[in-house]
């Protein structure tokens, strides 16, 4: 599913971010990468998200080098990945349903079809009742898992989180975590850039420092 | 189809629920653009009337030919088949002074001055078409009537029209000109509107790329949101224009009448309104369009 090729990224004015990484993941396997802040977990997600390109190296996913994605194909290759980011992204001017309504809506679905959907996905993670709430209105924790929800609503092959648990108490970051591997159980590939790997007992383990695998 | 359809549907609602957020701004954009188009829009309508008015007096260039009062009737009728027989003339009609007296005094302002005349103060003429209606054609043939005995004046009674068909054209330039400013200023105002329109909605932006919208598809509410401002600009114009009409036809008409003039305002015709939304909608895309342009990439 994943596969990196001794990809490295380098940061203007010559930061390295990642060097020389390589590492693969199976479909359906829940991956955590570790580190200490600046280890480079987010910049290895920007990479798979084409968020951002590698300097070197070759970034595969699904047999895809996306180094070699055109423009125009980026929107379309975004759609199979399910993304929660760091700082969520909500859009605070609309309520939780508009919110996770957006991505169907970037791909067409037709509308009964996501409004099942999203009603889904919100009672998945447990804000079904709270769809008209402002992302405002919310919790820390039912914000995280108003993120999740928009980024599994497209049943998506891949998901990545970054750093989902932080900065929510223990017991709001376990039912966080407890979602994610509930994704992974039903054949999500699932990709978190976690410190908290005690969330996620029995899912492989990579630890990066200053950008490099740590054996 | 229907999800494109769909996905058009979805980008004009976000750009009327993005209009309608901010009403007071989006009302005086209106009324600004509104009233920009409302001057070009208002000048065609008085051109109308103006042409109109043109268009009832012949457009084609004629010669008066008088006689002289105390001319006699043999005399005139000679001149008459002169007339007919001349090579540069197409058509030449009498107008007896009988016929122009009874004409007259069917005037009511004109019909107490006329009756407290002892005699007819009208002479025997003629109205006469040439075949070449070039000017200096037309002002030899008159040089060459004024020549014939009994012949007291020749006028060359198509001056003032062209005179008129000259300030129209001089007219329908200036209101090329105006609509082509006024164009330019609603295209700057959407374009602004835009580019604020797009600094605020950054993080909607963002946020619609990475979970992966085309760039077409966060680009058309922006579109849309040109369109209506158009559209909306266009309506407001249309409104100021139709009351316009209404406010200014009847102290025209008196005008009109002290001059014995049949000049009247009439509202845009359902082509000209047509043309003017049209117009407006698609200068309001057309700014949209620019500002993405310019201010698209830096989001």
């Amino acid at each position: 599913m994943i596969r990196f090729d001794r990809v490295s990224k380098r940061y203007p004015p010559g930061v390295d971010a990642l060097s020389d990484l390589s590492f693969e993941l199976d479909d359906g396997q829940m991956l955590l990468v570790g580190g200490h802040s600046g280890a480079g977990k987010s910049t290895l997600l920007k990479l798979i998200a084409g968020v951002e390109n590698a300097t070197s190296g070759a970034v595969l996913v699904g047999g895809q080098n996306l180094g070699s994605l055109s423009r125009s194909a980026l929107p379309y290759y975004r759609r199979r990945i399910g993304m929660v980011f760091q700082d969520q992204k909500l859009l605070f001017d609309r309520n939780a349903y508009d919110n996770v309504m957006l991505p169907l809506s970037i791909s067409g679905f037709p509308a009964r079809e996501a409004a099942n959907r999203v009603r889904a996905a919100l009672d998945k993670v447990g804000l079904g009742k709270r769809e008209k709430a402002l992302p405002i209105m919310l919790s820390g924790g039912e914000q995280q898992r108003l993120a999740i929800a928009r980024a599994v609503v497209s049943r998506p092959d891949l998901l990545l989180a970054d750093e989902p648990t932080a900065h929510l108490d223990a017991q709001t970051a376990a039912d966080v975590a407890r979602i994610l591997v509930e994704f992974n159980q039903v054949g999500v590939t699932v990709l978190v850039a976690t410190y908290a790997h005690e969330l996620f007992p029995g899912a492989r383990r990579l630890q990066l420092d200053h950008g490099r695998l740590r054996t | 189809m229907k999800a494109w359809l769909a996905h058009h549907g979805q980008s004009f609602a976000l750009a009327w629920r993005r209009l309608t957020a901010t009403p007071v701004n989006s009302i005086l954009s209106l009324v600004a653009v509104g009233i920009a188009l409302a001057l070009p829009a208002g000048g065609q309508m008085l051109l109308s009337g103006a042409r109109e008015l043109a268009g009832n007096a012949t457009a084609t260039p004629q010669i008066s030919v008088f006689m002289a009062i105390a001319t006699e009737r043999g005399r005139t009728n000679e001149i008459g088949s002169r007339l007919e027989k001349h090579a540069g003339v197409r058509q030449a009609r009498f107008l007896a002074r009988e016929e122009t007296l009874s004409r007259m005094k069917s005037n009511p302002g004109l019909r107490e001055v006329i009756d407290a005349l002892s005699a007819n103060p009208f002479p025997d003429a003629f109205v006469v078409s040439a075949r070449d209606e070039a000017p200096e054609a037309m002002d030899k043939l008159a040089v060459e009537f004024r020549k014939w005995p009994g012949v007291e004046h020749v006028q060359l009674d198509s001056a003032w029209v062209r005179r008129l068909d000259a300030l129209l054209r001089l007219g329908r330039t200036g209101l090329l000109l105006l609509a082509g400013l006024l164009g330019g200023g609603l295209i700057a105002i959407t374009f602004s509107i835009t580019r604020m329109q797009v600094l605020t909605q950054r993080a909607e932006i963002e946020v619609s790329r990475l979970l992966g919208a085309t760039e077409a598809f966060i680009r058309r509410p922006f579109l849309y949101l040109g369109l209506l401002l158009g559209l909306g600009g266009g309506a407001v114009a249309w409104l100021l224009v139709a009351g316009a009409t209404i406010w200014l036809r009847a102290p025209l008409a008196e005008l009109a009448g002290l001059y014995d003039l049949n000049l009247t305002l009439r509202p845009l015709g359902l082509v000209d309104s047509i043309l003017l939304l049209a117009c407006a909608g698609s200068l309001g895309w057309l700014g949209a369009a620019f500002s993405l342009r310019q201010n698209h990439g830096q989001s």
